[in-house]
């Protein structure tokens, strides 16, 4: 079967370099440097501190599963995840590369990315 | 200064249509608007403020809606929080009445889906490319239902919920829909019929998910001296409130509770009444989760608990403690628009009033309460509370 290619949006002003590092297979967190914590998904301002005071560092790419929901309604069906990272913060993604009836709440996971309709690539996961 | 009782609800409406390809979204509309201004023994003349939601009146907010019904506003308010625009709208018109600011609120909500075929819970919805949450989440096919469903996912995993637990709410809403003609799914189902239909989004089946369905509905709400001089049952609102739940920046991701908390919390505090007090309650039901939790967030079960308590009949008119969703709700009746707040108010107005159906007609019915969620457990919601006194 052919890999499955997402549906991208695209980038808004300020979040490219998250895209480009994912295309060289880096995942890229947004740090508030006034409190030195990450926040997901990547703003131009903290949602935490409203600081502009901004800075990109990569992620270690490893986390557990915080919740998941097999999509049986879709051809192929497909898993989706909310991961909460190593660094902290949860992201929503797919569980990939995997049998989907073997997925658990807390299982431990690790980044791979995967090809975009317009020729980025998407950060999802599958069992570390 | 309190707004507790400083306007009442005199008229409610409900489309009977479950299908309407024939009728356009704006008559849809005025249907409902020329439904509850009867029912409240009012004219469209008497319309001074106007209420919807942006998201489900076509043309710029209610602009398009005002002239068609030819209606003269001195006070407007499109607020759009998805299906609990309706319930958020009685709490805004309660404000503008209470100060004067109109003097007869209409709200208004209709919605066409099933005809137009929308995909609802199962395909995921592109917006505004600008929204900038979308290529974060879109791409990983984000749906109503896959969204409920991962709320569910971690209900189960902190608390034990389970399926058949869940299920007993779609087994509670069939026992009232058997009594209303208009339901969609009048059949009585059980805990088995609901957790052997097919998965749509695990660990949600299809039973868990509510209809899709066209139609709408209206309400009216105006101050004391009017309301007292009409012939309706007096249905006085004594609490609002509203509320909104975002992820927040990804720390701390909490799927386990609603904006129902804080919502909730502040209609409670408004009224002066605990959720003991409260006889009926619509409660939200896009999906069984959606019931269970908010049932949690509104005190009427401790946290984690909600699947116990919806058990073995519990919100069953005539069986249960808390008769819930007597019209058969958003699970056996209709979702008018994808948006069930406006359906969950008029079914508290007509237990308040003593007009359900007589087979699920609640008993003394003089505290009630209407919620609802808009938005996505999963991602960001609004939640807004009604609570309603039969005077």
């Amino acid at each position: 079967m052919s890999e499955k290619i997402y549906q991208a949006v695209p980038p808004t002003p300020g979040t490219e370099p998250y895209w480009d590092a994912a295309k060289e297979g880096k995942l890229l967190l947004r740090y508030c440097k006034d409190d030195g914590q990450p926040h997901y998904y990547p703003r131009q301002i903290c949602p935490y501190t409203f600081s502009t005071n901004l800075e990109w560092r990569e992620a270690k790419g490893t986390g557990e599963i915080y919740t998941y929901s097999i999509m049986n309604a879709a051809k192929p069906p497909y898993v989706i995840a909310y991961v909460t990272l190593d660094e902290g913060v949860s992201m929503m993604t797919n569980i990939v590369d995997c049998d989907p009836s073997t997925v658990k709440v807390g299982q431990r996971v690790k980044v791979v990315f995967k090809d975009m309709d317009n020729g980025g690539k998407l950060p999802c996961f599958t069992p570390a | 200064m309190s707004l507790k009782g400083k306007a009442y609800i005199v008229g409610a409406w409900e489309h009977p249509t479950r299908k309407a390809p024939d009728i356009s979204l704006m008559q849809l509309h005025a249907e409902c608007a020329k439904g509850a201004l009867e029912d409240a023994g009012l004219s469209v003349k008497d319309v001074d403020g106007y209420f919807c939601a942006a998201g489900d009146t076509p043309g710029l907010g209610g602009m398009s809606m005002a002239e068609y019904m030819g209606l003269r506003l001195r006070h407007y308010d499109s607020t759009d929080s998805g299906g609990s625009s309706y319930n958020l709208h009685v709490g805004h018109a309660l404000q503008a009445v209470a100060t004067g600011r109109c003097n007869v609120a209409l709200i208004t909500l209709a919605g066409r889906p099933r005809s137009e075929g929308m995909a609802t819970g199962t395909a995921p919805r592109m917006g505004n490319p600008q929204q900038a949450d979308l290529q974060f989440e879109f791409p990983y096919g984000p749906a109503t239902a896959n969204m409920y469903a991962m709320a569910a996912r971690r209900h189960m995993h902190e608390f034990g919920t389970t399926s058949e637990q869940l299920a007993w709410v779609k087994v509670a809403a069939s026992h009232h829909a058997q009594y209303n003609p208009h339901a969609m799914l009048p059949k009585v189902v059980t805990v088995e019929d609901v957790v052997n239909s097919p998965l749509v989004a695990d660990p949600l089946h299809r039973l868990d998910c509510c209809v899709i369905s066209d139609g709408g509905g209206a309400l009216v709400v105006t101050k004391p001296e009017i309301a007292k001089s009409l012939k309706r049952p007096l249905v006085k609102v004594i609490g609002t409130g509203e509320a909104n739940k975002i992820q927040g920046g990804g720390r701390n991701l909490d799927l386990t509770y609603s904006a129902g908390r804080d919502s909730g919390k502040a209609a409670f505090e408004m009224a002066g009444v605990k959720p003991g007090d409260i006889k009926y309650a619509s409660i939200y039901d896009s999906f069984t989760i959606t019931v269970v939790m908010q049932l949690e967030d509104l005190g009427f079960c401790e946290k984690g608990q909600g699947g116990k308590f919806v058990s073995d009949g519990n919100l069953i008119s005539g069986v249960g403690k808390l008769p819930f969703n007597t019209d058969g709700g958003g699970l056996c009746s209709n979702h008018p628009g994808n948006r069930g707040g406006m359906t969950k108010v008029i079914e508290a107005v007509r237990q308040a009033r003593g007009e359900a159906h007589p087979k699920v007609q609640v008993k003394d019915p003089s505290i009630v309460l209407a919620h609802g969620t808009g938005g996505s457990l999963g991602t960001r919601h609004v939640g807004s509370t009604v609570i309603l006194e039969r005077e």
